[in-house]
């Protein structure tokens, strides 16, 4: 079903609209949008977690020990509002495609 | 072999939905359905049924909690009228195109303005393309068993669209007539359990419902509603097909009433049938071969089956009893001209606009129909195919 | 149990995922995200969602980022379509049509536009009724999905694009409506005020607590939108902090009719601090219109006083 595009017949296309995959927006990637990009300074991060609920788009992941890992940049939209929440300047912004 | 009761047509669609027993019944009054509420929720009080009775603050949330019910896996149902059933309107449209089949009870009454609370079909028209199977009751005893096939109909896997029974307003809805009624364990049998396939409440397969459905998306999504439609009508005739095996009553898209070797005939919906019979059977003894079409089922539109029907005729009168205030005739004549049109029949047709807000019709004037018929036959000549019947005007005699 | 903020995101399930299509620093999805979190992680939702940003940009066919149940009907009518898909489970459940195990909760999102002003009757009707559900209105304070139209959340001297701040009048010439108080006025057993503010620790407790209180329950909560305020994306944090330290978004909570304010500032600080990164309220500060500040002031200070009055009066009548 999550194979619906813009050339499916309408036979199969599910009917009233509904989706029957709940969550399939996870392979709708928006990082594309993107036009700075957080850099996750590691070494300066305190792990003290005021970043993690911040972000819109989920694109900081973090794991099963509490701690967080480098950006999810398939999602990310680079809003800049993670780098702003960090109290320690773990996250820097770069415009995106500038090395 | 059935129950016999006295009950009017309010009574009779709120005895059936207590056979039906819904899970859900959200509903707000407005003459002159608000009996059927009142009748409903003395049915939850006493106990007599295991729906949850949804007292909403408007049409809009009664047919908006209907939506949400039956999208969550349950059967829901409800009744209005006229500017209820304006109110609801946008949410109508969002009924089917969600394909919910809910089941509504429509008592017609005129739709606002100025407010007027009696009877025509102008609250039903106003709906009539958004995607609700239709279909019109001449007395409580049609409204009654319209209402018991609903769901076998809107439910079938192929329709999934919300269904209206059509009652005329006060007619039908507050005059008691003698009713046949089906015992509970018959309707329950007969209605049967609802399985939907998807349904929020199924925390297995979690849905969601209700999307922004864009350029690459919204057309195919009409398109499979207006197939659903054209199939709701097959089913229609099945359901009835079972209806008449458990009751004896048979019912098909349309009614004809002396139809066969008729000259003249009138098309109608609603009530307004049952004068028209009588008249008929006047005109008949007088050697007038004059007969009658009554529209059951509105929506579909049985496009070539009226057709057919009336391709024999001299001449038909088709009633409206909305304006359609287009400068060019009423919705029931134009399906009904078109129908003809387009199965290349061609028979003389004139359209009268009658019983607005209730303005009685009584059998003299159907007889004046049939005798504008007669001359049309006669002259073979229309002057105006536009006509008000009963309307009163500068220079009447 | 107290909060613990790496623990629950560390361990419980993102039921509104990554792949929604709200612009980049938008308010609202951090709070919705946080507040389908306070579910416990075996139970299922049916969410209802309002036209406006969040539902044209979290259901676009055929992607969906919602992990629950969702519905979408139309603007006005949120309340009353989740009030019906609860009418159905209630029937449902007590006619054995649902399995025994496992509870269903249901949480309605609309913006400001779809709760404040056209969904207000339906929200009204369903919170009287009494159906076990939360309302969550994410207040952005205009109606953004159409392009930032004045909303009667709006606050007052605003610049929209409806009440534009011309040479003549100022901006919105009307002070916003306190929606938490008319859902008060309801005597449902749960309202609350929030934000997502530091750890979301206030966000969190109270959607838990209205989730989770039998009735219904009705939730504020404050979503800057960028475009629409005016103030640089990156400072959602910045702002929500404001809003908060200067009384302009007091935190609170009525449980059975007696308030808690669940946050008061050491210090509050003037209202312009939250005014001043806003490009909606940039003529504010232009020379001449003091008493624009002075009055917005007034009106927070007025508010925040009846807020605290309020608090002495029901717990005195506890």
């Amino acid at each position: 079903m999550s194979e619906i595009n813009s050339n499916t017949p309408m036979e199969k296309m599910t009917i009233g609209g509904d989706i029957y995959t709940a969550g399939n927006a996870m392979n709708f990637k928006t990082g594309d949008w993107r036009s700075s990009r957080p850099i996750f300074l590691s070494d300066k991060c305190k792990q003290c977690g005021l970043c993690f609920p911040v972000c819109p788009d989920n694109a900081i992941p973090v794991n099963k020990d509490q701690k967080r890992e480098d950006f999810n940049y398939d999602y990310c939209k680079g809003c800049g509002v993670c780098a702003k929440t960090c109290p320690f300047g773990a996250i820097e912004m770069k415009e995106e495609g500038v090395e | 072999m059935g129950i016999r009761e006295r009950l009017s047509g309010n009574e009779a669609a709120a005895i059936a939905m207590k056979q039906i027993n819904p899970d859900v019944v959200a509903a707000f009054p407005i003459t002159p359905s608000t009996e059927i509420p009142q009748y409903f929720s003395t049915f939850v009080a006493n106990g007599a049924v295991d729906t949850e009775f949804v007292a909403v603050e408007s049409e809009h949330s009664a047919m908006s909690a209907c939506i949400g019910a039956e999208a969550a896996g349950s059967r829901a149902m409800t009744a209005t009228s006229a500017n209820g059933l304006s109110l609801m309107w946008e949410m109508i449209y969002i009924a089917s195109s969600l394909r919910l089949p809910i089941v509504l009870s429509l008592v017609n009454r005129a739709v606002s303005g100025p407010l007027n609370i009696h009877n025509d079909h102008s609250d039903a028209m106003g709906v009539r393309d958004a995607g609700w199977i239709m279909l019109f009751s001449e007395n409580n005893q049609e409204a009654y068993d319209n209402t018991l096939m609903a769901h076998r109909i809107a439910e079938n896997k192929n329709v999934l669209l919300p269904l209206m029974v059509c009652q005329d307003g006060f007619i039908t809805s507050h005059s008691i007539e003698n009713i046949e009624l089906v015992e509970d364990e018959k309707v329950k049998e007969f209605v049967g359990e609802y399985h939907p396939e998807h349904y929020l409440l199924n925390k297995e397969e979690p849905i969601a419902v209700g999307p922004l459905d864009l350029q690459s998306y919204l057309f195919e999504h009409k398109a499979q509603q207006a197939e659903a439609m054209k199939a709701a009508k097959q089913v229609i005739l099945d359901v009835a097909k079972d209806f008449e095996k458990m009751t004896g009553r048979k019912y098909g898209l349309f009614e004809e009433y002396k139809l066969d070797d008729a000259e003249i005939a009138i098309v109608c919906m609603n009530s307004t049938a049952g004068t028209t019979k009588f008249v008929v059977d006047n005109l008949r003894e007088k050697g007038i071969k004059a007969g009658l079409l009554k529209i059951r089922v509105f929506r579909p539109f049985p496009v070539d089956e009226v057709a057919n029907a009336l391709s024999h005729l001299k001449a038909i009168a088709i009633l409206d009893k909305a304006d359609s205030l287009n400068a060019a005739g009423g919705a029931l004549f134009e399906d009904v001209t078109s129908a003809m049109y387009v199965n290349n029949k061609h028979v003389p047709a004139i359209n009268y606009v009658y019983g607005i807000g209730g303005r009685d019709t009584k059998a003299d004037d159907i007889e004046s129909v049939y005798n504008d018929l007669l001359e049309i036959v006669k002259t073979n000549k229309i002057d105006n195919p536009y006509r008000y019947l009963g309307l009163r005007r500068e220079g009447d005699k | 149990m107290a909060y613990n903020l790496k623990e629950i995101i560390a361990t419980k399930p993102v039921r509104f995922t990554s792949g929604h299509r709200m612009c980049a620093g938008c308010g609202a999805p951090p709070v919705a995200r946080h507040i389908m979190r306070a579910l416990k992680p075996e139970d299922h939702a049916v969410v209802a969602v309002a036209t406006g940003c969040m539902e044209v940009s979290t259901f676009i066919y055929p992607y969906t980022a919602w992990t629950d149940s969702f519905i979408h009907t139309a603007f006005e009518c949120t309340a009353a379509t989740l009030s019906g898909a609860e009418a159905a489970y209630v029937s449902m459940k007590k006619q054995g049509k649902l399995p025994k195990d496992g509870d269903t909760k249901f949480i309605a999102f609309g913006g400001d536009g779809g709760t404040y002003d056209i969904g207000l009757q339906s929200l009204s009707g369903a919170m009287e009724r009494g159906h076990d559900m939360v309302y969550v209105c994410y207040d952005n304070g205009a109606y953004m999905n159409t392009g930032i139209q004045r909303s009667s959340a709006t606050p007052k001297f605003a610049d929209t694009t409806t009440s534009p701040a011309g040479s003549v009048i100022p901006g919105k010439m009307q002070s916003r409506k306190d929606l938490a108080k008319i859902m008060a006025g309801h005597h449902i057993p749960y309202v609350a005020q929030t934000i997502g503010y530091m750890n979301f620790k206030d966000l969190y407790e109270k959607a838990e607590k209205a989730i989770y209180t039998e009735g219904p329950a009705f939730l504020n909560v404050l979503a800057p939108c960028p475009r629409g305020w005016g103030y640089p994306t990156d400072m959602l944090m910045q702002i929500n902090k404001l809003a908060v330290e200067t009384c302009y978004w007091p935190l609170y909570e009525v449980v059975d009719g007696v308030y808690h304010i669940t946050y008061k500032p050491a210090k509050k600080l003037p209202v312009e601090e939250f005014l001043k990164p806003q490009k909606r309220f940039k003529h504010l500060f232009k020379p001449g219109n003091e008493w624009m500040i002075e009055e917005f002031q007034k009106e927070v200070d007025k508010r925040w006083q009846e807020l605290l009055d309020l608090e002495e009066i029901t717990n005195k009548a506890e």
